[in-house]
């Protein structure tokens, strides 16, 4: 099993300040229930490393939990949230479920599809735009939408998608 | 009257300061002076149902948490919140953070938890945030930490952020979550009251129970008892989404009607443009979809009400449940076909897996709905979805089979015309929709 000693020398390694922060994440739960913390150290690695999870970065979060490898990709490959496959800087999840749905979120799926030329699940070329078509996220009263990085845009129409590509595409858009 | 959002207007209320000024934390000085088994009956006599959608006495479910000698307790407030059509307990954490640490503060004082959790579906990333910060303002203003105005009682409330998974609402297999873990329902028993996190006793409860515990505890279990109607006491929140003028968040009475809920214009405000309302799915996606003529009145023609009692009036042949609160209303353009097609799809994605009339049937009703959808469908493919989901229903570890199953058939029970009309009309279902269906001369409703 790896070990913080041995991982040491790899190239996946977090900044001082993230390990600082999950250093006061795992201090959140009860002594030797540090596998706990899995998640939202999942969460800080995939901000860190680009978006994703590679298998490296796997091992890495496992060694710094002092758990088997297994143990994350078995939870990295359950959670929606988690990319196990790289995606694009700006990552388009749009909500498809009933309400949305109800009012138009076809439309607005179509509408990316044609402008940004992908399907859904594919990226762009210039690897800035990934189209994800998503599940009910919570902002039915608010729809159509989109989660975008940490925020949501919502009540979309065609021109609203046109800002906000034109926004990303000006490095203008703010994800965190 | 408001219980929750009476204060959700003012200017700042997402702070402490002004959050203090207008009585906030009157409830946490009021309970460390009461005993915690004097909580707990406050809470059993308020007749306080769990808000997530189960409708469970909140009161009960705390009696029933162990109290082994020398093993810590938890409280874990489910924030988990995924079911499609709702979007209240987002509401209240984004708006009102400090009326959810005021009653976990409560909460956990009458369980005897001195860490506590709060569950945040991943996909609510900037939530965390707010919590985080009202965490500190109660922190800093001796309402958390060590010795909490001076009574001996420490607790420490923490934030945790899933990762995009409905079933984490699910109680165990957010327990599972929170352990690091992969969302998977455990079986029961033991129950999260012997057995939950850590193999520690537990209480789970959602954002919107834990925060009445605030009025609750201000104005007497008894006095909260009172308010509503029957065993619907206090207020609920609604989520009101789908074909609404005003959709949103209301904190509404329990004696309020259906009808005034969606047409008064100091609620829903009517459906947009003039349009006839179809169809409305009152609970959050996996309660039944009921037809307009059985949303406003219940099958005995009496007037139906925006309470737990009133809308499963008829049980599933011919009434619905109120559920979470998400109300999503369809007007007469909608697709009922369509609309379920895409509630199978959300749930076929979020099965965990584990049990294979869930894992398979949920993938299985999808695909048969689409094809039935798109055209390629045939008469027996809608008994064939009859019989699917009757066989997911109540073969499965947790709920979700249920949650998936019944939309499907309240969709044909209520729908089956609009169904066989996809089947027979494949090219006019691509390009126009069902309209209203003929609910006059509704078939004969199968049997359960």
């Amino acid at each position: 099993m790896e070990t913080i000693e041995n991982m040491a020398n790899t190239e996946v390694q977090f900044s001082e300040q993230a390990l600082n922060k999950v250093k006061e994440i795992i201090h959140r739960y009860p002594e030797g229930k540090q596998k706990s913390a899995l998640i939202p150290i999942l969460h800080l690695a995939q901000d860190q490393f680009g978006g994703w999870l590679d298998v490296p970065v796997m091992d890495y979060v496992a060694g710094l939990l002092q758990i088997k490898p297994i143990e994350v990709y078995e939870v990295a490959t359950f959670y929606t949230m988690f990319n196990t496959k790289p995606v694009g800087k700006y990552v388009f999840e749009v909500c498809k479920t009933g309400p949305c749905m109800l009012n138009g979120s076809d439309d607005i799926i179509k509408y990316i599809e044609e402008k940004l030329g992908i399907k859904p699940g594919e990226t762009t070329a210039d690897g800035l735009f990934t189209l994800k078509p998503a599940e009910c996220l919570g902002a039915c009263g608010y729809a159509p939408m989109m989660q975008l990085g940490k925020f949501y845009k919502e009540h979309l129409t065609r021109e609203k998608v046109d800002q906000i590509i034109e926004q990303c595409r000006a490095g203008k858009m703010e994800l965190n | 009257m408001k219980l929750l959002l009476e204060n959700a207007h003012i200017e700042g209320i997402r702070y402490y300061d002004a959050y203090r000024k207008h009585g906030g934390y009157r409830s946490v000085e009021k309970a460390l002076k009461m005993t915690p088994d004097e909580i707990v009956d406050e809470v059993k006599k308020s007749g306080l149902r769990g808000r997530g959608g189960a409708g469970f006495p909140t009161g009960l479910k705390w009696s029933f948490l162990a109290k082994p000698e020398g093993v810590p307790r938890h409280l874990v407030c489910n924030a988990d919140e995924s079911e499609p059509g709702t979007f209240k307990d987002r509401y209240l954490m984004e708006f009102l953070p400090h009326l959810l640490i005021e009653g976990l503060i409560v909460s956990s004082f009458a369980l005897g938890s001195n860490a506590t959790y709060i569950y945040i579906r991943g996909e609510y990333a900037w939530i965390p945030d707010i919590l985080e910060r009202a965490i500190q303002e109660a922190k800093n203003n001796g309402f958390l930490g060590k010795n909490i105005l001076g009574t001996g009682f420490d607790l420490e409330i923490y934030v945790h952020r899933g990762a995009g998974a409905y079933i984490c609402g699910e109680e165990t297999a957010l327990i599972e979550s929170l352990e690091g873990k992969r969302g998977n329902p455990r079986i029961k028993p033991p129950f999260p009251a012997v057995q939950g996190v850590w193999m520690r006793p537990t209480v789970v409860n959602n954002v919107e129970t834990l925060a009445a515990i605030v009025p609750i505890i201000n104005m007497g279990g008894e006095a909260y008892g009172n308010i509503g109607v029957g065993k619907s006491t206090g207020t609920k929140l609604i989520s009101a989404c789908g074909n609404l003028n005003k959709p949103g968040v209301y904190e509404i009475p329990f004696d309020l009607s259906v009808e005034d809920f969606i047409y008064s214009d100091e609620w829903c405000g009517g459906i947009p443009n003039g349009k006839r309302l179809k169809a409305c799915i009152p609970g959050g996606s996996s309660v039944p979809i009921v037809p307009a003529n059985l949303l406003t009145k219940t099958a005995k023609g009496e007037t139906r009400y925006m309470n737990y009692e009133s809308l499963s009036d008829g049980g599933f042949q011919t009434g619905t449940m109120l559920g979470s609160g998400g109300f999503i209303v369809l007007d007469e353009d909608q697709c009922v076909v369509k609309h379920t097609m895409t509630l199978a799809h959300f749930y076929m994605h979020e099965s965990c897996g584990q049990c294979s009339p869930c894992r398979e049937g949920t993938g299985w009703m999808w695909r048969i709905l689409k094809n039935i959808e798109y055209g390629k469908g045939k008469m027996e493919d809608i008994d064939l979805l009859w019989d699917v989901q009757r066989r997911i229903e109540g073969n499965t570890i947790c709920p979700l089979g249920d949650a998936a199953a019944w939309p499907v058939a309240a969709a044909i029970r209520h729908f089956r015309d609009e169904f066989e009309w996809h089947v027979l009309n494949p090219d006019e279902a691509q390009v126009r929709n069902y309209g209203l269906a003929h609910y006059a001369d509704r078939r004969e409703i199968p049997a359960l």
